[in-house]
């Protein structure tokens, strides 16, 4: 194509052309775009089979309830009884879900989900102190490797803890503002 | 009040909603020859006892899991959390 002026231009959930990122005290506060995401819920009666499939495709076994799985590339978290959630980076995975869908062979439903959720990465110091204040998951239990989902401020976001000092929140896009600003208050509260 | 998810460990209350008696998980075949006598019941006939009650909760702030609840009506004392899923498929239904 040698006419490129009417390309569209990629927008964040929060309607720049860059990600934004905001630090307060020791808190950082980054949007990240370069996630794609699929949903992978085992079908009736093919769950031992879906699991499998998912663990081959991880490269290491599914996570267990409430937990979260981390690899180089490709990432996974426990959304519900025989349901989680893939990740990986969008620019080499975008098409995540066209991916698994063959490889489950109708064991599993699998949705792409990359335009659905904004994620918000809060690295830094004293995060116990802002999550608190946000919902009610018990973030001073977590040590890294805890997922679960959880209300913030109305909306139904997912938690997802790396390690005490990173935590990742993914919300629905379609609030990234609302989210943004509840975790920008927390912040500013609690530092 | 805190309720202990069987695979989530001790959440609370507020995470919850509540449905109502567990006996709504036996829905009636809609092809049995006294279907609508069985539906009356099903929807408008409950039982409300002082003392222990099976009650469906919803883990809507959670992971969205339907659970059977054991109540205790008096005290509010939860005395058994059952994943819903776990109790039909006892009960010989949904595989």
């Amino acid at each position: 194509m040698s006419d490129r002026s009417n390309d569209m231009i990629p927008r964040t959930p929060l309607g720049g052309t860059e990600p934004r990122v905001d630090t307060h005290g020791p808190v950082t506060l980054t949007e990240v775009t370069n996630t794609a995401i699929a949903s992978f819920a085992s079908r009736l009666g093919q769950e031992s089979t879906a699991q499998d499939v998912l663990a081959k495709f991880l490269g290491t076994p599914v996570p267990e309830a409430g937990r979260a799985v981390f690899g180089d590339a490709l990432g996974a978290f426990w959304t519900g009884p025989d349901q989680w959630m893939v990740t990986a980076p969008h620019t080499s995975h975008e098409d995540l879900a066209a991916q698994l869908v063959p490889l489950a062979n109708g064991s599993a439903s699998i949705t792409e989900q990359n335009d659905a959720w904004c994620r918000f990465d809060l690295l830094g110091d004293g995060l116990a102190d802002v999550f608190e204040r946000l919902c009610p998951f018990n973030i001073r239990a977590c040590s890294g490797g805890e997922a679960t989902r959880t209300s913030i401020d109305h909306l139904g976001c997912f938690v997802v803890v790396a390690d005490p000092t990173h935590i990742m929140v993914m919300g629905p896009r379609s609030s990234a503002g609302s989210l943004h600003h509840a975790l920008m208050t927390a912040i500013r509260s609690a530092h | 009040m805190i309720i202990h998810h069987p695979l989530l460990g001790p959440r609370d209350a507020s995470e919850f909603t509540y449905l109502g008696d567990a006996a709504l998980i036996h829905r009636p075949d809609w092809e049995a020859e006294d279907a609508l006598d069985q539906f009356i019941d099903y929807g408008y006939l409950r039982s409300n006892p002082a003392g222990l009650h099976r009650e469906l909760w919803f883990h809507e702030g959670g992971d969205r899991s339907w659970l059977v609840v054991t109540r205790d009506t008096t005290t509010h004392e939860i005395t058994k959390v059952e994943l819903a899923r776990d109790v039909a498929r006892q009960e010989g239904r949904s595989k």
